[in-house]
C-alpha cells in the first residue's frame, strides 16, 4: 500500500520536477498538473527532465486562474489517472509545484499505514471558518461571481455589493452543506472514488463551478458527503499572512521547518537551495515521529501579522507613521511629569531617584536647553540637549526619548516656563502620570533676585500659562493619570500624595516612605503672595495661602516633615 | 485628493521625464552592456565622481546581494573612477562632464537611464557611499526580497539613510580600498529623528543623526532629508522628484502604514564620514555644485575645522539588520 502525490505546478517547473523525481524514485506514484498559461518550451523540459521515470503522469492542462474551478477540475482530472493507473495507492496526497517534502516519504507512509482509513482534510463549517479574507464566507457559496478578483477587482466587488442589495441568493443544492479549509490534502482512495464516481458530480460540478474559490470548498464539502472518518487538518504546512497570501520559506527557516514535524511544506522559495538539498536529499531529519504539529511555527508568523497590523506601540519610523488616534499606544511605556515638585521640595530630583529608581530628568523642555537627568548634553539614542533641535519637532522628541529608554521609568519635571507645544500630547497619552501642584512656580519667583516689577509680570505671564495647562487636563477626553493639587492644598499634607505617586511609578516595591523631600522654606511666602495682589496681581492657581509671619506652615515641618506611619 | 492638485502633480511628473529625455543628450556612453541585462535582471544606478577608493568595496557588495547589472553615471571622475568601471564585466558606464547641480544632482541622468532600462525591473538607485540593509539580508539575496515585494504587490521600498561615522575625528584613520566602510566606521544615532509627512508629495520627511545633532543643531530645519526609497519596480511613467527621496506618483511614497501597523522597510548605511570628506568638502565649496547652495558642506568644512567627534557615549555600533530592527530604524514588517 501506498501514497501517491497529485503536484499542481505552474511555475518554477524545475523546483517541481526535483520534487516530483525525489518523491516517484522513493516509489510514490506521481500525477503532475501544469497550467496551461505555463509557456510550452517549459513543460517540455520538464516531461524531459523526468521522462525516465515509470510512475510520473502528466494531467491534461488547465488553464488554473486563482479562485477559479480550473483547479479543481486539474485535480480532478489528475487523481482520476492516478486512482486508475496506479491500484496499489491507496492514500492521495494533493501538493503544489512549491511544497517540498519536510520528512522522508517512509515516515509519512508508516503514519499512513497506521491511520489507513482517515481522510486529512481541513474542513469547517462556514459559520465557524475565522480565516476568510475580504469577508466573503456563506457568500461564496450563495452569490455569482462572474468577474475576476485579481483583474477586474472593481467589477467584482460591485457585483458582489449589487447582490447583496437586492438579496440575490443562489439555491445550495439539497443535501450540500458547505464546508471550507486549506485546498491541501490527503484522501484515500475510497473516499475520492466515492467523490469523484458519484451520480450526482455533472450536477454537483455544474454548481461549484459558479462558487467562489471552489479549491477550498470542492473537496472540503463532498468529503463529509462520503465519508464519517476526517480529521479536520491538513498534512501540508501552511502559513497564511494578513492578505491570505502563503509565507514563503527560505534557507533560514531550516531549523524551524526540521521543528515542525509536518511531512509536506508550502511554499518553499524556489531558489532556497539550502532547504530543497536538505529535504531532497534523503537525508535522514531527526527522527521525530511526532504528530503533525506546526504550532511551533504558528508563533513566528503570528508575530510577523501582528507586527504589520499592530505594530509596536510608542515607534514612529519611516514604515510606521500612525495616523491621529491610530497610534496603538502613542508613546512605548508609562512616564511621569511632575509640575511643581521641584520647587516645593529643595532636594526633589535626588529623593525621587532614591525612592523610585527611574530616571528623573529636569524641565525637558526649558528655554535654554534640555536639562537632562545628571546633567547630561547627550542623552539615549543621541538625543542632543539643545533646545532649538527639541522645539523644532517637540512631541518627536518626547516620543524618541521614551523609544529609547523602553524599559526604564522616566520622570521629568514640566512648568509653565516650558516649551508649552506637548501639553495636548500629554494629555491624550494614557502613559501619561501628570502630578501637578498649581503655583509651584510662584516659589521659585518669590526666590528669585529680580525685580518686584518684573516678578509681577512673569508670575502673571506663568500664572496664564499654568491655567491654560490645567484647563487642557481637565478636558473630557484626557486620558493621561492626573493629579492636581493647589499649592496652598498640597503643601498642607505632602505626604499622601507622594506616597501614591511612588507607589505608581514601582508598583511592586510597595513600601512606605521612610523619608519625607524636603520642603522648601516658605517663610515669608505668604506676605510674597500678598505683595503681588497689593501689585494687582492675583495668584489664583496658588491656593488660600494664609499672611502670617512664617507663611502659615511652620518651619518645624521644614526641619523634620511629618511622616504617615 | 483635489482633481486640480492630481493634475498639477501629473504635469510635474511630466516635466521630470521630459527633462530627463533632454538630459540624456549630455551622456555619452563610455561601456554599454545593457544588450546583456536579463528580462528579470536587478539593476543598480549610481552616479559617481571622484570615488575611485570606495569602488571595489561598492562593487563587491551589490554583488553578493545579487545585482546583476550596474548603470553608472561618472560625472567627471579624475581620479581613475573610469577606467576602473570601464573594465568591469557588469557594469554600463556613461560620461557626463555637464553641471551635476543642473542635472539636478545627478537625477535627470537616472531617471533617464531608469526611463530607458529600467522598466519592469527592480532598480536600486544608491551613491557609492550607501549601502543597502533590508530583514535577513545576512541569509537571504536581494531576488528572496523583490520576489516576496512582487507577490504581496509592493511596488517601492524605502530605506533611510543612517549616517554611520567612527570613533575619534573621521580623517584620523585613512580609509584603505576594498576595506568594508561600515567596519571603519561603524557608529550610528539609534533615536534621534523626527518626522514629518509632506502633504504634497505624501512622503514622509525625516531628518536627524549626527549630522543634525553636530552641524545643525540650531539649524535644524535646514538638516539634511534622510528618508529614502531606493528600491522600486521602475515602470515606464515614474519619476525621481528629488534624490530618491520621493517619487511620483505619489502612491509611490506610501511606504509606511499609517493605521498603527509597520510596512517592511530597510536601511542604507551612509558611510559618509571617511577621510576622503575633508577633500570633498573643499571641493564642493569651489565647484558649488551640491543640494540647496552647498548649505550642507558648508557646514561640514566649518565643522571639520574643529576636528569634530560625532562619536557620543550613547553612539550605537553596528552589528546587524536585527539590530536595526530592535531599534526601530527599520522593520520586517510582516515578511518572517
Amino acid at each position: 500500500m501506498s501514497v501517491g502525490f497529485v503536484m499542481l505546478c505552474h511555475n518554477d517547473l524545475t523546483r517541481a520536477a526535483q520534487v516530483a523525481r525525489h518523491w516517484a524514485e522513493n516509489d510514490c506514484p506521481v500525477v503532475i498538473h501544469v497550467d496551461r498559461r505555463t509557456k510550452r518550451k517549459n513543460y517540455d523540459q520538464m516531461v524531459q527532465a523526468l521522462a525516465g521515470l515509470t510512475n510520473v503522469r502528466f494531467a491534461r492542462r488547465y488553464v488554473c486562474e486563482w479562485g477559479t474551478w480550473g483547479l479543481v477540475a486539474a485535480t480532478q482530472d489528475a487523481a482520476t489517472i492516478m486512482l486508475r493507473d496506479f491500484g496499489q495507492v491507496r492514500h492521495v496526497f494533493l501538493a503544489s509545484g512549491a511544497c517540498a517534502p519536510l520528512r522522508p516519504v517512509d515516515e509519512l507512509r508508516a503514519y499512513l499505514d497506521a491511520r489507513p482509513q482517515t481522510n486529512f482534510i481541513e474542513s469547517v463549517t462556514t459559520a465557524d471558518v475565522g480565516w476568510t479574507v475580504g469577508g466573503l464566507d456563506i457568500e461564496r457559496f450563495t452569490l455569482r461571481f462572474p468577474f475576476s478578483w485579481r483583474k477586474q477587482r472593481y467589477a467584482f466587488d460591485f457585483y458582489v455589493g449589487l447582490q447583496r442589495r437586492i438579496g440575490f441568493r443562489r439555491r445550495i443544492p439539497a443535501g450540500i452543506v458547505p464546508h471550507l479549509g486549506s485546498q491541501w490534502w490527503c484522501l484515500t482512495r475510497q473516499t475520492l472514488t466515492a467523490i469523484l464516481q458519484n451520480p450526482d458530480r455533472p450536477a454537483i460540478d455544474a454548481y461549484f463551478r459558479r462558487v467562489w474559490i471552489p479549491d477550498e470548498s470542492y473537496f472540503q464539502t463532498m468529503v463529509r458527503q462520503v465519508s464519517g472518518n476526517v480529521e479536520s487538518r491538513s498534512l501540508t504546512l501552511a502559513k497564511f499572512d494578513f492578505q491570505g497570501k502563503p509565507h514563503v520559506f527560505y534557507d533560514d527557516h531550516l531549523s524551524l521547518l526540521r521543528k515542525s514535524d509536518c511531512f509536506v511544506a508550502r511554499k518553499i522559495w524556489s531558489q532556497a537551495d539550502k532547504l530543497y538539498d536538505t529535504f531532497l536529499s534523503g537525508d535522514p531529519a531527526p527522527d521525530l515521529g511526532g504528530e503533525p504539529n506546526a504550532a511551533k511555527i504558528d508563533r513566528l508568523f503570528a508575530k510577523a501579522v501582528e507586527r504589520r497590523t499592530k505594530g509596536r506601540s510608542g515607534l514612529y519610523m519611516q514604515s510606521r507613521h500612525p495616523n491621529h488616534d491610530w497610534e496603538n499606544g502613542v508613546t512605548a511605556a508609562p512616564y511621569s511629569v511632575f509640575a511643581g515638585f521641584a520647587d516645593v521640595f529643595d532636594n526633589w530630583e535626588k529623593w525621587l531617584v532614591k525612592s523610585t529608581g527611574a530616571r528623573v530628568h529636569g524641565h525637558l523642555y526649558a528655554p535654554d536647553r534640555v536639562h537632562f537627568a545628571q546633567g547630561e548634553t547627550s542623552f539615549m539614542g543621541g538625543l542632543s540637549d539643545s533646545a532649538a533641535s527639541r522645539d523644532y519637532r517637540p512631541l518627536d522628541f518626547l516620543t524618541n526619548l521614551l523609544w529609547n529608554t523602553r524599559g526604564e521609568r522616566q520622570c521629568f519635571q514640566f512648568g509653565p516656563a516650558d516649551n508649552q507645544a506637548i501639553t495636548y500630547f500629554l494629555a491624550r497619552d494614557p502613559n501619561a502620570q501628570i502630578s501637578m501642584v498649581t503655583g509651584g512656580w510662584a516659589l521659585r519667583l518669590f526666590k528669585s533676585n529680580l525685580d518686584f516689577a518684573d516678578i509681577r509680570r512673569e508670575a502673571a505671564r506663568l500664572q496664564k500659562i499654568e491655567t491654560d495647562f490645567a484647563y487642557v487636563l481637565r478636558l473630557p477626553w484626557v486620558k493621561a493619570r492626573v493629579r492636581v493639587w493647589s499649592l496652598a492644598e498640597f503643601v498642607e499634607n505632602p505626604i499622601e500624595p507622594l506616597q501614591a505617586i511612588v507607589d505608581e511609578i514601582s508598583p511592586r516595591a510597595m513600601r512606605r516612605l521612610t523619608e519625607a523631600p524636603i520642603l522648601t522654606d516658605l517663610t515669608g511666602f505668604g506676605q510674597f503672595l500678598q505683595a503681588l495682589r497689593n501689585q494687582g496681581m492675583q495668584p489664583t492657581l496658588v491656593g488660600d495661602f494664609p499672611v502670617s509671619e512664617n507663611g502659615g506652615f511652620g518651619a518645624q515641618q521644614r526641619a523634620r516633615p511629618y511622616l504617615v506611619q | 485628493m483635489r482633481l486640480a492638485t492630481r493634475y498639477m502633480l501629473r504635469l510635474a511628473r511630466r516635466r521630470w521625464l521630459v527633462r530627463a529625455f533632454r538630459k540624456r543628450r549630455e551622456l555619452r556612453p563610455v561601456v554599454d552592456q545593457t544588450a546583456a541585462i536579463g528580462r528579470s535582471a536587478i539593476l543598480l544606478l549610481s552616479t559617481v565622481r571622484n570615488e575611485r577608493i570606495r569602488l571595489p568595496y561598492f562593487l563587491k557588495y551589490y554583488r553578493d546581494l545579487g545585482v546583476n547589472h550596474f548603470l553608472i553615471v561618472d560625472n567627471g571622475s579624475t581620479d581613475g573612477t573610469r577606467e576602473y568601471l570601464a573594465a568591469q564585466p557588469d557594469v554600463s558606464l556613461w560620461h557626463s562632464d555637464a553641471s551635476y547641480k543642473r542635472a539636478r544632482f545627478g537625477m535627470d541622468w537616472i531617471n533617464w537611464l531608469l526611463l530607458r532600462y529600467g522598466h519592469n525591473h527592480w532598480c536600486l538607485t544608491v551613491d557609492p557611499d550607501e549601502f543597502f540593509v533590508y530583514p535577513f539580508c545576512d541569509t537571504r539575496p536581494l531576488r528572496a526580497l523583490t520576489d516576496w515585494l512582487d507577490a504581496s504587490s509592493i511596488k517601492s521600498f524605502s530605506a533611510m539613510l543612517l549616517d554611520m561615522y567612527p570613533k575619534g575625528p573621521f580623517d584620523l584613520i585613512p580609509y584603505r580600498e576594498g576595506q568594508d566602510p561600515i567596519a571603519h566606521a561603524p557608529y550610528f544615532d539609534s533615536g534621534n529623528y523626527v518626522i514629518e509627512r509632506n502633504p504634497r508629495f505624501g512622503n514622509l520627511w525625516i531628518q536627524g543623526g549626527p549630522r543634525a545633532r553636530m552641524f545643525f543643531a540650531d539649524l535644524p530645519e535646514r538638516a539634511p532629508a534622510l528618508n529614502k526609497i531606493p528600491l522600486v519596480k521602475w515602470q515606464r511613467p515614474y519619476a525621481y522628484v528629488s534624490s530618491t527621496h520621493m517619487l511620483l506618483p505619489r502612491g509611490l511614497n506610501l511606504v509606511y502604514d499609517e493605521w498603527g501597523g509597520e510596512k517592511a522597510s530597510g536601511c542604507l548605511l551612509h558611510a559618509k564620514f571617511i577621510h576622503t570628506l575633508v577633500d570633498k568638502a573643499e571641493e564642493e565649496m569651489d565647484r558649488r555644485q551640491h543640494y540647496a547652495n552647498s548649505h550642507e558642506y558648508r557646514a561640514y568644512r566649518a565643522g571639520i575645522a574643529t576636528q569634530p567627534d560625532l562619536w557620543t557615549k550613547w553612539s550605537e555600533r553596528y552589528i546587524n539588520w536585527r539590530q536595526l530592527e530592535i531599534l526601530g530604524l527599520m522593520s520586517k514588517g510582516n515578511w518572517a
